[in-house]
C-alpha cells in the first residue's frame, strides 16, 4: 500500500504598517501601483532600509512556534526573472534564517499530533500580474510586503492532516499579532511537497504544488497527487520531479516544470543589507511583547471559568472569537452563559457564507446586551437569536433593536394563563394525552401558547404552566 | 586672470569675497564645455538648470547668508548618479530615456550645499570599463592628448576636471574607476572607504564595492567634496558617518609609509622610478619608509572579476524593459521581450561581465568560484589591514603606466589589467587617492595612497604631501 509523505511551505504576510524595505503603505487592495516608490518598484540605484518590526514579527512567530531564533542570520538575493519581481531577484534568506527547528502540536482524531519545522526566513512578496483581454500588467502595490516562509518536515500523511496542520498554525500565528492570515487575500499561502511510497519503503519521488491558497484548494489537490503519484507508480510508470500548480475550480492538478527546467537562483549574499544580529537582551524584549498565546488562554478558561476543555478550545480556535468572549465576560456575564451563546449562535453566523475564515460581525457590547436580554427573560431564546441575527453587521442598541422587531416577551402570568386556559379548552383531547403521559405534546402547547400570545410568551411560564396543570389534573 | 585655472578652494574664496560671481564661473564652466566638447566627456550639460542654480547661489551671497564653501561652485557629476528630472544614462542605450525621479543622496546633498551641476558625465556603460570606449555615447578623450583614451569608467569627469570644463567632479568607483582615470589625466582622485559615501542613487555596478567620490585637480579640492558628501544615510544602510578634518596638514614627519614589494615588481623601469621618486618626495618630508609585503596582491585581479561580475549579473538583471528605460519594439511573449531588450540595448562589455557573473553564481560552478572568491576576499582584506597596522599608510602605483591610445588593445583581458593596483583596495573597503607624479612623454603617472578604513582625512593628507613634493 502506498503511503504519501508530505511536507509543507507556508508563505504568511506580516501585518506591519509599512514594507520590508521601504516606507510604503503595506495595505491590501488599493488602486494598481499606488503603494509603491522607486525602491519597491525597483528602480535604478535604490537600496533597501530594513523594517525593523517585519523583524521582530517574524521572531514572535519563531517563538510562538518553539523555533530557536539565530543570534546572527543574513539576507540573499535568489534570483529571477519574472514581471512581477522589479528587481529581478527577491531578498530571502538562505542559509542563515531567522529561526531554526520548532513544532506545532494539535490534535487529530483525539491524539496529539507533532509537525517538526525545518526553519522560518523573512522574505519579500512579489507584486501581481493581471492579465486582462490578451494584455498582462503589473501591479507592485503587494511588492516588498514582507513574507514569513514557514518550512515543516515531513511529517505528515494525509491531507486530512495537513489542513489540521494549517488550521492550528493559522491560529497560532494569529494569537501572536503578527498576520491577518486571510487566506482569501492572500496573506497565508501554501506550498505542497509531496511523494508517496510503500510503508517501509525508502520515500518516493517528490513534487511542489504552489501556492494553493484554502484548505479546500489544498485538501483536493493532496488527494489529486496523492492519486496521481499512485496510478503512475502501479501502472508500471515513475514520478518525475517537478513543480506543478492546481486548478481549484476544474480540481485538477497539472505540471508547471519539470526538473531540468528548474529554476538555478544563483543565491549569493545580499550586499546592501547588513546582517541581522540579536543580543539576548532584543530577544527577551521581543519575547515580552508576545501576547497570550492559544494554550494559555484554554488553561485560564478552564481554571479560571471552569469550562469544560472542549468548550475552551472551541473557544479558543480563533482569535478574534477569543477575544470577543473575554471582552464578552468582562462586560459582566457569566462565562459559562456566554461561552455557550458564543459557541451555539454566534459561531453559526462568522461561519455561515462558507469561508474558512471567521468573520465576526459583532462587538462585545451588543453582544453583551442580548445575553442581558436573554438571561433577564426580556427574550427567548428565540428572540435572541432573530436579534443576533439583525444585530449582525449593524451595531445598532440590542433593547431598541428587540422592542422594534417586537421580541420583548411577556412575562405577565395572568395574561398568559388566559391565553393557556383557552389553548387547553380549545385541545381537550391532547389535554387528556398529555395528563396521562404523553410528554411529547409539551412542544405542541407550548408552541399554540405562543402562536396564541404572538411569539410574546415566556416559554419557563408556559412551561410552568403545564407542569402545574398535569399536576393538578392527574 | 582666468577664471578656469582657479582651483575649486580658490574660486570658492573669490565668490565668498563677492570677486567672481557663480553666474560667471557658471558660464566659463559652459563656454569650456562648448568649445572642448569634441572631448565628449559629456553625455547631457544641463545649461539652463546650472544657470538658475548659479543665480541663485548668487543672490544668497548678495543677500549675506551663510556661506558653504560649495556655494555656486560648478561642479559636474557622473552619469551613473542619478540626478532628479535629469537624464542618467549610465552611457547605456538601455537607459537613454530614463529620466530618473529622485536625486543620489550624493546629488542632493551638492545642491543643498548650494553647488551647481554642470552636467553628466561620459563613463564606460554601467561602470564597466577602464578605458571609456565601452560608452554607448561614443568613447570621452584623454584632456591632455586627444589621442589617448581618458581612463575608465569614470573618464569623463577626469577628463572635464583636467579640460578645465568644471572644478571638481563626482565619480564612482568599483575596481579603480575614480582613481585610474584621475591618474591618466593628471588630476586628484579620491575613493573614500567604503560606507562613507551614501551609494543611494548610485546606478549599482558591484555593491559591496561601489563607492562614490571626488576627481578634482587639488587634494584640498578633494576634501571640499568629500566634506559635503560624506556621511550616514537612512537610505543606505551600509553607509557610516567617517569623521574628516577641517584643514588638512600635509605634515608627514615620523609617519610610516608602507610599500609592499608585490606593488613594483611588474613596473616598467621609468614607473618604477617615477613611483620611487615619490617615496623619496615623503621621505625628504620627514616621513619613514618601510618595505612591507602582501602576497595576496596579485590574486586580488581574478577575486575582482569574479565578485564584481557575480553581484552585476543580479544588479542589472532589473534591466528587463518591463518598466523604465528601453523596451524592444515587438516581440512575442515575455522571455522573447526580455531577450530581445537585453540583446539591443545592453552594450558587449556589460553583457560579457553579466555572462561572468551568471556563471561563477550557478549551480555546479559556484564553490569553485564565488565561494572561492569570497574566501580569497578575506584573505586580502586582512592582508592590507595587516601591512596597514604597521603603517601611517601605503604608497602603491595607480595604474600601471599612462594612459593609451584609443583603440589600441582589442583584448578586454588585458584591459582588465590596467586594474590592478586599484581593485585590490575596493576588495579591502580602504580609502585611497591617486595623486599625479612624473611623467613619460609628457602624460602623467599618478601615485596612490592608501590607508586603513575610516581614516580618509589621514589619507588625503598623505596625498596633499605627495602633491606639494610634486611642486
Amino acid at each position: 500500500m502506498y503511503i504519501p509523505t508530505i511536507g509543507c511551505e507556508v508563505h504568511c504576510e506580516l501585518k506591519t504598517k509599512t514594507k520590508l524595505f521601504c516606507s510604503c503603505k503595506n495595505e491590501f487592495g488599493g488602486e494598481p501601483n499606488t503603494h509603491c516608490c522607486p525602491v519597491c518598484s525597483g528602480f535604478p540605484g535604490v537600496l533597501p532600509t530594513l523594517n525593523e518590526t517585519a523583524v521582530e514579527y517574524a521572531v514572535k512567530a519563531g517563538l510562538a512556534l518553539h523555533c530557536t531564533i539565530n543570534k546572527f542570520s543574513k539576507w540573499d538575493r535568489k534570483n529571477y526573472f519574472y514581471p512581477d519581481l522589479p528587481k529581478a531577484w527577491q531578498t530571502s534568506q538562505y542559509d542563515l534564517p531567522l529561526c531554526v527547528g520548532g513544532y506545532v502540536d494539535f490534535m487529530l482524531d483525539g491524539k496529539v499530533k507533532r509537525v517538526r519545522l525545518n526553519r522560518i526566513h523573512l522574505e519579500e512578496d512579489a507584486g501581481k500580474l493581471v492579465h486582462d483581454g490578451g494584455v498582462s500588467r503589473v501591479d507592485y502595490n503587494r511588492c516588498g510586503v514582507p513574507l514569513i516562509e514557514i518550512v515543516t518536515e515531513p511529517d505528515m500523511h494525509s491531507a486530512e492532516e495537513v489542513v489540521a496542520f494549517l488550521t492550528e498554525l493559522k491560529s497560532i500565528l494569529k494569537y501572536t499579532g503578527i498576520s491577518d492570515v486571510k487566506m482569501q487575500e492572500g496573506s497565508l499561502r501554501c506550498d505542497v511537497n509531496l511523494s508517496v511510497a510503500e510503508e517501509g519503503a525508502p520515500l518516493g519521488t517528490r513534487t511542489e504544488t504552489k501556492n494553493l491558497n484554502s484548505f479546500r484548494a489544498v485538501s483536493r489537490s493532496i488527494k489529486f497527487e496523492t492519486r496521481r503519484q499512485i496510478d503512475e507508480l502501479t501502472s508500471g510508470g515513475t514520478v518525475k520531479q517537478e513543480t506543478r500548480r492546481f486548478d481549484d475550480n476544474k480540481g485538477v492538478g497539472y505540471a508547471m516544470r519539470g526538473k531540468e527546467d528548474a529554476h538555478d537562483y544563483r543565491y549569493f549574499p545580499e550586499p546592501d543589507l547588513l546582517p541581522v544580529v540579536f543580543s539576548d537582551e532584543r530577544l527577551d524584549e521581543i519575547a515580552s511583547k508576545i501576547p497570550e498565546l492559544k494554550s494559555a488562554r484554554i488553561s485560564r478558561y478552564m481554571n479560571d471559568y471552569s469550562l469544560p476543555e472542549y468548550d475552551a478550545s472551541v473557544l479558543t480556535a480563533d482569535k478574534e472569537v477569543s477575544d470577543l468572549f473575554d471582552e464578552t465576560v468582562s462586560l459582566g456575564i457569566d462565562p459559562k452563559k456566554a461561552s455557550n451563546f458564543i459557541m451555539s449562535e454566534v459561531l453559526r453566523l462568522a461561519k455561515s457564507d462558507g469561508s474558512e475564515d471567521v468573520e465576526l460581525k459583532i462587538v462585545s457590547k451588543t453582544l453583551a446586551g442580548i445575553i442581558k436580554l436573554l438571561l433577564s427573560d426580556e427574550i427567548n431564546n428565540l428572540g435572541a437569536k432573530t436579534l443576533l441575527s439583525a444585530l449582525w453587521g449593524n451595531a445598532s442598541d440590542p433593547r431598541k433593536k428587540a422592542e422594534e422587531l417586537g421580541l420583548i416577551q411577556s412575562n405577565d402570568e395572568g395574561e398568559i394563563k388566559a391565553i393557556f386556559d383557552s389553548v387547553i379548552e380549545a385541545n381537550k383531547k391532547q389535554a387528556e394525552d398529555f395528563i396521562s403521559g404523553n410528554d411529547k405534546l409539551r412542544g405542541y402547547f407550548v408552541g399554540q401558547v405562543m402562536r396564541a400570545a404572538g411569539g410574546k410568551a415566556n416559554p419557563k411560564i408556559i412551561n410552568a404552566l403545564l407542569d402545574k396543570f398535569k399536576a393538578e389534573k392527574s | 586672470m582666468d577664471i578656469l585655472d582657479l582651483s575649486l578652494c580658490e574660486l570658492s574664496a573669490a565668490i565668498k569675497a563677492k570677486k567672481i560671481s557663480s553666474l560667471e564661473a557658471t558660464e566659463a564652466c559652459l563656454k569650456r564645455i562648448e568649445k572642448t566638447k569634441g572631448l565628449n566627456n559629456f553625455i547631457t550639460v544641463c545649461e539652463e538648470e546650472a544657470i538658475k542654480l548659479s543665480k541663485r547661489a548668487d543672490a544668497v551671497i548678495s543677500s549675506g547668508g551663510e556661506i558653504n564653501p560649495l556655494l555656486g561652485v560648478p561642479i559636474a557629476v557622473k552619469d551613473n548618479i542619478l540626478t532628479k528630472n535629469i537624464r542618467s544614462t549610465c552611457a547605456s542605450k538601455m537607459l537613454e530615456n530614463f529620466i530618473p525621479p529622485y536625486d543620489a543622496t550624493a546629488v542632493a546633498k551638492l545642491i543643498s550645499a548650494g553647488a551647481v551641476l554642470l552636467g553628466k558625465t561620459n563613463m564606460d556603460e554601467f561602470a564597466m570599463g577602464s578605458t571609456n570606449e565601452f560608452s554607448a555615447f561614443g568613447a570621452a578623450h584623454n584632456a591632455l592628448d586627444f589621442t589617448r583614451v581618458p581612463g575608465g569608467s569614470s573618464g569623463g569627469s577626469a577628463s572635464a576636471v583636467a579640460a578645465k570644463q568644471t572644478f571638481g567632479a563626482l565619480g564612482s568607483d568599483t575596481g579603480g574607476s575614480i582613481r585610474q582615470p584621475a591618474a591618466y589625466n593628471g588630476v586628484v582622485g579620491f575613493k573614500p572607504t567604503y560606507s562613507a559615501v551614501s551609494r543611494y542613487g548610485l546606478v549599482a555596478f558591484a555593491s559591496s564595492l561601489d563607492q562614490i567620490g571626488p576627481i578634482t585637480r587639488s587634494v584640498d579640492d578633494a576634501l571640499v567634496l568629500c566634506k559635503a558628501i560624506f556621511g550616514k544615510d537612512v537610505r543606505d544602510g551600509t553607509s557610516a558617518d567617517v569623521s574628516l578634518p577641517d584643514e588638512l596638514s600635509g605634515d608627514v614627519k615620523g609617519k610610516v609609509i608602507g610599500i609592499a614589494d608585490e606593488f613594483t615588481e611588474g613596473l616598467g623601469e621609468k614607473e618604477r622610478e617615477a613611483f620611487f621618486d615619490a617615496a623619496d618626495a615623503l621621505k625628504k618630508q620627514g616621513a619613514k619608509i618601510k618595505r612591507v609585503s602582501i602576497k595576496s596582491f596579485e590574486a586580488a585581479l581574478a577575486v575582482y572579476y569574479v565578485l564584481s561580475s557575480a553581484e552585476a549579473s543580479s544588479n542589472l538583471a532589473r534591466f528587463d524593459g518591463v518598466k523604465y528605460g528601453r523596451r524592444a519594439e515587438s516581440y512575442t511573449d515575455i522571455s522573447d521581450l526580455y531577450e530581445k531588450t537585453r540583446t539591443e540595448f545592453l552594450g558587449d562589455e556589460v553583457k560579457r561581465r553579466i555572462m561572468i557573473g551568471n556563471y561563477v553564481l550557478s549551480s555546479g560552478y559556484y564553490d569553485a568560484y564565488y565561494v572561492k572568491a569570497l574566501a580569497a576576499r578575506t584573505v586580502i582584506k586582512r592582508e592590507y589591514d595587516e601591512a596597514l597596522s604597521s603603517c601611517d599608510a601605503l604608497l602603491c602605483p595607480t595604474a600601471p603606466s599612462v594612459a593609451p591610445k584609443i583603440g589600441s588593445e582589442p583584448d578586454p583581458a588585458k584591459v582588465y589589467l590596467s586594474d590592478v593596483y586599484t581593485v585590490p583596495v575596493n576588495i579591502a573597503g580602504l580609502p585611497a587617492a591617486t595623486v599625479p607624479f612624473g611623467h613619460i612623454d609628457g602624460m602623467p603617472l599618478g601615485v596612490q595612497v592608501i590607508g586603513k578604513a575610516y581614516s580618509d582625512g589621514d589619507v588625503l593628507s598623505v596625498a596633499k604631501a605627495v602633491e606639494r613634493a610634486r611642486g
